[in-house]
């Protein structure tokens, strides 16, 4: 990453009520130059707002925006050196493509733009389309207008909300790769709100995860997924099956837990919760880190790995995968999702089952918030899923 | 990499993020506003409030007049020009219905079956408006002449017979009878029902006629059940539209029928400008404000549409 | 039983076009006794050919002058209602306010009122002002009731207009009043025209709140009003039918280029 820091943006304890309600609570965050940066989070969570506080379409409540070493805070959207791809692209439909990417350019007075707007717009592919207007153009055609819109000033900082909700899967997947291929080659700094985990994760180096409006864990795709620090960030990314467990004793870096009968160990790095003999921790691991086992061949699992056992509930072939619910005495409707490399015959409803995994999965959080924090109809996401 | 100085907060559910109320030029909206609102209330609002006023006054042109709480102008004007408030209910209720029947038709025919016709139908409605209204209403006097071809038709169709027995027309004449006068006000005001039943109808999707037909029911039963009630909307503001200027107007009545058509707004229109009787006519056209105003509520209510504008 | 059957599905279109040459029978007549040279003072009965009154439009006394007066009146209303309105329209989709409902009914009323009230009760007030009758009060009262019509084709208008749009300009380096030149007025433009030309042939044609108050001043539909008791020119009907026959060819051209611009640009 280069030293240059004048496209960072550096959030300092920003905040927006509106009345009694609080969109986002005081946050603190530093994106820096040349990141693809995503706020992830359901509708409602504040991600939005954050992103419209640093365009200027919203006055904070509280705090300070600072695009480099600049205070711009107080600036106005249209003085400011930032660029927004709106949600639904927000392209002037009295104006044809080619004065839609010139717009930007000719309000800052420049006479000449014929050249940078053809260039731009072969950039995005779209030299054909110019004396079209937007109606005429496909929704991806729309979409890379309004980044064409955008880039075409050099912002310092390009934001984009939701650009790519309204288009269906295929086609978002396509722009995902070519938006990650601009940001490559313009080398700008990319804040991107969205309330798509996928996309959050293939596409930023950096990823927050946002909940009620407050930040609720920061890191890289790799790091959110493997090591999530609140139930909230277990569920919205991917799926977690959770144990109630107490800290039974510590062994060097690992601390060991008693859960039903059996024992579970868990690295203590990868525990975000006091670790106290006799404090109740929340024990995580993902789907498919698990592998199954019958209970007949419980015998050949190796040494050294946390294991519990279980019955099988239900198992749904998919092609690359089988995912099997496992009801286990610690744990009923555990998921298990086992890659079909050798399918054993013996794994059907009601077999008796060892579910096994490395201790190095799994991670611990604060057995005191709701196991159901992120998942699809907790009070978080259900207006997520009307939508 | 990116730095976060925050530690994880309690989860707590989230609520749908508002619409800001705008900080920058609060009284922006004031300003807007102000022109034309104090536009209104200087020539719209407070006329009605002088009229009220001087429907309640006594005295005379000569020695001028002055609030004497006269409410007797009400009982007077009501007891001896009841027959033309009856006359332009029932003038202006008959010109409505008529209108719902004839535009009816012709808004499902613009909408669904005109196909490439469509806007040319459309300009036809709409342009005759570009020629004065009253030349058009003076244009039935010709067409209505005693002996010409309609009112022959009509003879020879025994048409007349019937309207005769109800009271319509007199022997062989049209013009200067009631049915002249509700067959202006129908003309002059077709399309203001036109128009909204089209623009109701427009909005239905098609394929619900589809679905229709598809659940067994006939074109028949298609329109009672899907369409119309569909249509509802434009039904109750194009009768809106047409009922209430008809029910004021005077220039049908004036120009079509004779002195026993007389609406009331013939009698605010001669009490005003002719006699100078001003305590009588603001009595009538106050009169005729809170009857429209009561029955269009009423109406609004019942059919149960609340945002016609 | 075939004819049975054809009657049967074009019933609606017949009945339709049957109201549709109801709509057109008066102009067709007002352009056929155009003309006419009528016997005695009144252009109602057919006599014979003549094409003497589109020779001479202006022959008789005062009409031209009443048509002039009226493009006038209707031309300035028109601006001012169609100012006044669309000021009106944006504060009520753009800001919150207090008395909002307030306003909406004051809005709606004058278009929820028969004329003859709105016209007698503005009299009283200009009667007890002890106001000049004449072209001055009759455009207070245009502009008074086309205003409400006005709001409503521009409120629709910007309705429906996305808050978006303003923003992408003022994050595109738009400042408050270019946003306002160069994205909200064209955008909003067909609402406010739709507004200014209902608001146009309102006050042109309006007869009976001129009437009560124009005082001894003399508007087109007041003059066409006068001559029914008087005596009717052919002249009228001769300015009727040119008047219709240049609408129809407005609106069929602005429909021609319009289509024509969109071909081009597809």
């Amino acid at each position: 990453m280069t030293n240059d820091t004048s496209g960072d943006v550096r959030l300092s304890g920003i905040a927006k009520t509106y009345g009694s309600f609080t969109a986002v609570h005081p946050l603190d965050l530093t994106v820096p130059q040349g990141s693809f940066f995503a706020l992830l989070g359901a509708s409602g969570c504040g991600k939005t707002t954050t992103l419209r506080m640093i365009a200027g379409l919203e006055e904070p409540s509280s705090g300070t925006v600072h695009l480099g070493d600049q205070d711009v805070t107080a600036l106005p959207p249209y003085k400011r050196p930032v660029n927004t791809v709106f949600q639904s692209y927000a392209l002037f439909p009295h104006l044809d493509i080619f004065e839609n990417v010139a717009f930007g350019l000719r309000r800052r007075g420049i006479k000449s733009v014929k050249k940078q707007v053809e260039d731009m717009l072969e950039l995005v592919q779209l030299g054909e389309q110019a004396r079209k207007k937007p109606h005429q153009l496909s929704g991806g055609q729309q979409q890379r207008v309004a980044v064409a819109r955008a880039l075409i000033n050099h912002p310092k900082v390009l934001l984009l909300d939701e650009p790519l909700g309204a288009l269906d899967l295929k086609l978002r997947r396509q722009m995902q790769l070519e938006l990650k291929r601009i940001q490559t080659e313009v080398g700008i700094t990319f804040v991107h709100v969205t309330h798509d985990q996928e996309e959050a994760m293939t596409m930023a180096d950096t990823v927050a995860v946002m909940n009620a409006g407050r930040v609720e864990q920061l890191g890289s795709p790799t790091d959110l997924y493997e090591n999530p620090r609140t139930t909230f960030v277990a569920n919205f990314l991917g799926t977690s099956n959770f144990i109630e467990a107490e800290v039974d004793s510590k062994s060097g870096d690992d601390i060991v837990l008693k859960a039903g009968g059996g024992k579970l160990v868990l690295p203590e790095a990868r525990c975000s919760a006091p670790t106290a003999t006799g404090g109740k921790v929340l024990v995580g691991v993902r789907p498919e880190k698990i592998s199954l086992t019958p209970a007949d061949d419980a015998g050949e699992i190796p040494e050294g790995r946390n294991r519990i056992t279980g019955r099988i509930a239900d198992s749904s072939f998919i092609g690359v995968s089988t995912q099997y619910v496992v009801d286990s005495p610690v744990c009923s409707g555990f998921e298990v999702y086992a890659q079909n490399i050798d399918r054993d015959s013996r794994l059907v409803p009601g077999a008796e089952v060892v579910l096994h995994w490395n201790p190095a999965h799994t991670f611990g959080l604060d057995a005191a918030q709701s196991l159901l924090a992120g998942t699809t109809g907790s009070a978080g996401i259900q207006e997520e899923a009307a939508v | 990499m990116a730095t976060l100085t925050e530690a994880p907060p309690p989860l707590t559910p989230t609520a749908p993020e508002k619409k800001p109320p705008r900080k920058r030029g609060r009284l922006v909206p004031y300003w807007l506003l102000l022109p034309g609102i104090l536009w209104l209330l200087v020539f719209f609002a407070l006329p009605m409030i002088y009229q009220a006023s001087t429907s309640v006054q006594t005295g005379s042109l000569e020695e001028g007049y002055k609030v004497t709480w006269h409410f007797a102008t009400y009982w007077d004007a009501l007891s001896e020009y009841y027959p033309q408030f009856l006359r332009s209910v029932l003038y202006a209720g008959s010109a409505t219905i008529l209108c719902l029947i004839l535009g009816y038709p012709l808004a499902y025919l613009i909408a669904f079956r005109a196909g490439r016709w469509k806007n040319l139908i459309m300009i036809l409605v709409i342009a005759p408006f570009f020629t004065s209204f009253l030349i058009r209403t003076l244009a039935w006097k010709t067409i209505l002449a005693d002996g010409g071809p309609v009112v022959g038709a009509l003879n020879t169709l025994h048409v007349l017979d019937v309207t005769s027995w109800l009271g319509m027309t007199s022997g062989d004449r049209v013009l200067a009878t009631p049915l002249a006068v509700v067959c202006g006000l129908t003309y002059n005001f077709l399309p203001f029902m036109v128009l909204p039943l089209y623009t109701s109808l427009e909005r239905i999707d098609g394929r619900l006629h589809e679905a229709a037909g598809d659940l067994y029911a006939k074109p028949i039963t298609t329109f009672r059940k899907v369409t119309f009630p569909l249509s509802m909307p434009g039904v109750v503001s194009g009768t809106l539209l047409t009922f209430i200027p008809a029910a004021g107007d005077y220039v049908n009545a004036d120009l079509l029928g004779s002195t026993d058509t007389r609406m009331v707004g013939n009698v605010i229109q001669t009490q005003f400008l002719r006699i100078l009787d001003y305590p009588t006519a603001a009595a009538l056209s106050f009169i005729l404000m809170a009857a429209i105003l009561v029955m269009v509520t009423v109406y609004i209510r019942r059919s149960g549409t609340e945002d016609l504008v | 039983m075939a004819f049975v059957n054809w009657l049967k599905r074009n019933l609606v279109v017949i009945a339709g076009l049957l109201t549709l040459a109801y709509l057109l029978l008066p102009n067709l007549v007002v352009t056929i006794f155009s003309f006419n040279k009528p016997k005695g003072r009144f252009n109602y009965e057919w006599q014979e050919f003549s094409t003497a009154a589109w020779q001479d439009p202006c022959g008789v006394s005062d009409l031209c002058g009443s048509l002039s007066l009226s493009l006038q009146i209707a031309f300035w209303a028109t601006l001012g209602a169609t100012l006044l309105g669309t000021m009106i329209a944006f504060a009520l989709v753009r800001y919150r306010f207090r008395a909002r409902g307030a306003v909406n009914s004051l809005i709606f009323l004058p278009m929820a009122m028969p004329e003859v009230v709105m016209a007698a009760s503005l009299l009283t007030l200009f009667l007890n002002m002890g106001a000049q009758l004449g072209f001055w009060t009759i455009l207070i009262a245009h502009i008074m009731f086309c205003l409400s019509f006005v709001v409503t084709a521009v409120k629709a208008r910007v309705m429906s207009m996305d808050p978006r749009l303003e923003q992408a300009a003022q994050d595109l380096y738009a400042g408050p009043v270019q946003t306002f030149v160069r994205v909200t007025l064209p955008i909003a433009a067909p609402g406010i025209a739709a507004g200014a030309l209902l608001a146009f042939a309102l006050s042109f044609d309006d007869f009976i709140i001129t009437n009560f108050n124009a005082g001894s001043t003399v508007t087109f539909p007041m003059f066409v009003w006068g001559s029914a008791q008087r005596g009717t020119p052919v002249q009228i009907n001769v300015i009727g039918t040119a008047m219709f026959v240049v609408a129809v060819l407005f609106v069929l051209a602005s429909m021609v280029i319009g289509s024509r611009r969109n071909k081009q640009k597809a």
